[in-house]
């Protein structure tokens, strides 16, 4: 049985550079190889609560105020996110689960990992160490990986070692002698007992005699004395796989412009998919909410307006739906570009954040004989920009209602099939199509023994040479705007006086045409529903 | 000169070698792909409707051209190809292209504005691919708003769907598209057929419209021009032509569907 742990050095700052412009982009350093401290609390009490080994070099302390840490030079001061540390947490136990099924979330900077049966998928611990560093690098994480067959042993070590640390069964005490006893995390009083005994190491305390140890500082030194030798025995406490992918990103400046919120989307969209892909899953939606800038006019106003009634929050949110599950950050990116550009945030944003509905990766398996079809990513993107351009009530597939009432259908979502109806299309006569005048159009009507025998509409004027009708429907009595409906269909001969006739409007003016038309008796006045084309 | 001629072609190959293969060659007539388009008569008149080319079907009002297209849709759809309708003045009627056999859930419907949608989604959709029919209905857009298309966005629409299995269509009042269209069929209507319950149609039986329903409507199609070799020349058993000549001409009829 051997157990991995992954321990985050630095974790709060980690946290953070995983958010932040990536060096190859800008040509700067990355971030996390600058000095950075971190400051946390309530302005203007705001104190040192992480370093980069950089600030540690350059003299920065835990507990610095902000203005203290402020005076060193090549130090940047960065407030501590937790919104940030949540998604790096994530992001790690995400990592743990794409390796091995059995994870135990230790700490926000630790988790441990049951190894056992993985020598088949990744061969030997070695090579299990370096996967899950690697992984890690792709997450934005650099880590420390312990692999022994002691649980507590490889905590200890990942926290006390850089980079990768193999420790063989049996050499838990040797390999574990050399850290310090604070990985140990003592409390206070037996750190300072220890320090007053000269016990520094694990190697040190592990030697001290253990009854003795017992008697001076009770159970907690005997804990502390297995922990030291890497014989402590406990079991893997598993964690639950979450399903929540959600990656945050609070903003020093409001952001107005789509350029630069698209650039900032486009990194957020690059680890969420990073993550989904740890755990072989795709996004079957993604959640946008940006909370806004509240202007202090409107604040203002507001208050004067009425003092008890709340503020309303300046919350903007957008759901992209899939019709397949994807994971392509730079699709996703450009789905969501066309749909803010269609619907732009109303105030500049402050604070980003994306959430993913996580489902199974779509598989497509291709058949010999079946026709081609639009490729599902590249059709989203198309009816995207079609959206964009005719609006999102005027493109889709039609859907015929349930309703006698005219005409009625609704526009669904394009989703096209690819099986083919099982016994073909029968051959059929090509039936009479109509085309459908919206809205209708109101028209004159003479009528000759209650039939109708001349119409103009539209400049134009005809004479009816043959009709059939009158086809009475009504319906919706019980909804306020219920129908009721004479229809005709009618032959009609169109008249042209020579002075208006062209050659232009000869073209676009039928000389004889079938209509149907029909009586509203609701709004007592005579329509032109379409025509036969 | 003769020499010259020589001398300079040679050296022409020469230069372009590793480029083009034979720049002075002819391209061979690429065989086209071609299916039905869901009329009989259509079919034997112009082979039907090509694959990887614009056809235009040009009409007066009430000619036939929306009963055309619906009789492609119900072929193409039937199929299981995604089609789409861009339709140019939003008069497509969904009830009319159900009874007509076109599977709605196969069809993607771009309802636009004006003509400046009609091309940029005609753009777009050439790019996204995979469609088995893409269907452009400027019927009811006026002709000198059409006329003004510049020709080279007719020639953009047929780069764009050459070298693919999409069939694209394009209905107008009057022919637009000119060199770009690989088969251009002009319709025009009959007068309409009707049919009643009375035994003997009395004299003015149209006094009673109540007992007459509309059947239908001859169409009568002209091929006004066309580029299409049939891939199976066996299709024409009684060896009319493997391709129709222009001015040929068929007739077919509609038929009316009760709702």
């Amino acid at each position: 049985m051997a157990f991995a742990s992954i321990h985050v050095p630095d974790f709060s700052v980690q946290s953070i550079a995983r958010a932040e412009v990536r060096a190859d982009v800008c040509g700067e350093p990355a971030l996390r190889n600058r000095a950075i401290a971190l400051v946390d609390g309530n302005p203007p009490i705001e104190k040192v609560v992480a370093t980069s080994e950089g600030a540690a070099r350059a003299g920065i302390q835990l507990g610095m105020t902000k203005s203290q840490a402020e005076q060193f030079r090549g130090v940047e001061i960065r407030s501590r996110s937790r919104a940030q540390e949540r998604a790096a947490h994530a992001a790690l136990l995400d990592l743990g689960w794409s390796v091995s099924p059995r994870v135990e979330d230790t700490a926000p900077d630790t988790i441990v990992l049951d190894l056992a049966g993985l020598a088949s998928l990744f061969g030997s611990t070695e090579n299990v160490a370096n996967q899950l560093a690697r992984r890690a690098a792709g997450l934005g994480l650099l880590v420390n990986v312990a692999v022994s067959s002691n649980l507590e042993a490889t905590i200890h070590a990942a926290r006390g070692f850089p980079g990768i640390t193999l420790i063989p069964t049996g050499k838990e005490t040797v390999r574990l002698g050399r850290l310090p006893v604070g990985v140990l995390s003592p409390s206070v009083e037996t750190i300072e007992t220890l320090e007053r005994w000269g016990v520094r190491t694990c190697g040190a305390l592990s030697a001290l005699p253990l009854l003795q140890l017992s008697e001076r500082l009770g159970q907690e030194g005997v804990r502390l004395h297995e922990l030291a030798r890497g014989a402590s025995l406990r079991s893997l406490v598993l964690a639950e796989p979450s399903i929540c992918f959600e990656e945050e990103m609070p903003l020093d400046y409001a952001v107005a412009e789509l350029e630069p919120l698209a650039f900032l989307l486009g990194r957020l969209l690059d680890q969420l998919c990073a993550r989904l892909a740890a755990r072989s899953l795709a996004a079957g939606a993604i959640r946008v909410r940006f909370d806004l800038e509240r202007s202090p006019e409107k604040h203002s106003r507001s208050l004067d307006d009425n003092p008890h009634s709340k503020p309303t929050p300046g919350i903007y949110e957008k759901v992209l739906s899939l019709p397949v599950p994807m994971r392509d950050s730079k699709m996703l990116l450009r789905l969501l570009r066309l749909q803010l550009q269609a619907n732009p945030p109303p105030a500049p944003i402050v604070k980003i954040t994306i959430a993913a509905d996580s489902a199974r990766q779509r598989v497509a398996q291709g058949g010999l004989f079946l026709p081609d079809s639009p490729d599902p990513e590249k059709l989203e993107l198309t009816i995207a920009r079609l959206t964009n351009l005719v609006g999102d009530s005027n493109i889709g597939s039609p859907e015929l209602v349930d309703t006698h009432r005219p005409g009625e259908f609704r526009m669904s979502r394009f989703i096209p099939s690819r099986d083919e109806s099982p016994l073909g299309r029968k051959s059929r006569e090509a039936a009479t199509a109509f085309r459908a005048f919206r809205p209708s159009l109101p028209v004159k009507v003479e009528l000759r023994d209650g039939h109708p025998a001349r119409i103009s509409f539209r400049g134009m004027r005809g004479q009816v040479i043959a009709a059939s009708g009158p086809w009475r429907t009504s319906g919706d009595w019980w909804r306020e705007d219920p129908w009721q409906h004479d229809e005709w269909d009618l032959e009609v001969q169109f008249l042209f006086s020579p002075a208006i006739r062209t050659e232009r409007t000869a073209a676009s003016c039928p000389q004889r045409g079938l209509y149907r038309i029909y009586y509203d008796a609701i709004r007592r006045n005579w329509f032109v529903r379409g025509i036969y084309d | 000169m003769a020499q010259n001629l020589a001398a300079l072609r040679a050296k022409v190959e020469f230069d372009l070698r590793g480029r083009a293969s034979a720049p002075f060659d002819y391209r061979g007539h690429k065989l086209i792909e071609i299916v039905s388009s869901g009329i009989p008569e259509i079919d034997f008149l112009a082979g039907g409707l090509p694959r990887g080319g614009l056809t235009e079907i040009c009409g007066p009002p009430c000619s036939g051209r929306t009963s055309f297209l619906l009789s492609a849709l119900a072929s193409r759809t039937a199929h299981a190809e995604a089609c789409v309708l861009i339709d140019g003045s939003d008069n497509f009627d969904p009830h009319s292209a159900a009874a007509a056999g076109v599977e709605l859930k196969q069809l993607l419907w771009v309802r636009c504005r004006n003509i400046e949608q009609v091309l940029r989604a005609t753009d777009l959709l050439l790019q996204g691919r995979g469609f088995g029919l893409i269907a452009v209905d400027l019927s009811d857009i006026p002709a000198e708003t059409v006329r003004h298309v510049p020709l080279n966005a007719w020639f953009r629409f047929r780069r764009g769907v050459e070298d693919t299995p999409t069939i694209l269509v394009v209905l107008n009042q009057e022919p637009n598209a000119k060199t770009c269209a690989s088969l251009v069929l002009r319709l025009g209507s009959e007068p309409a057929r009707w049919s009643t319950t009375m035994e003997t149609p009395a004299a003015g039986s149209f006094a009673y419209p109540f007992a007459w329903l509309l059947d239908g409507f001859d169409v009568r199609a002209e091929v006004l021009r066309s580029r299409i070799q049939p891939v199976a020349a066996a299709r024409f058993h009684n060896g009319i032509g493997a391709a129709c000549a222009d001015g040929d001409t068929g007739i077919f009829e509609t038929k009316a569907i009760g709702e």
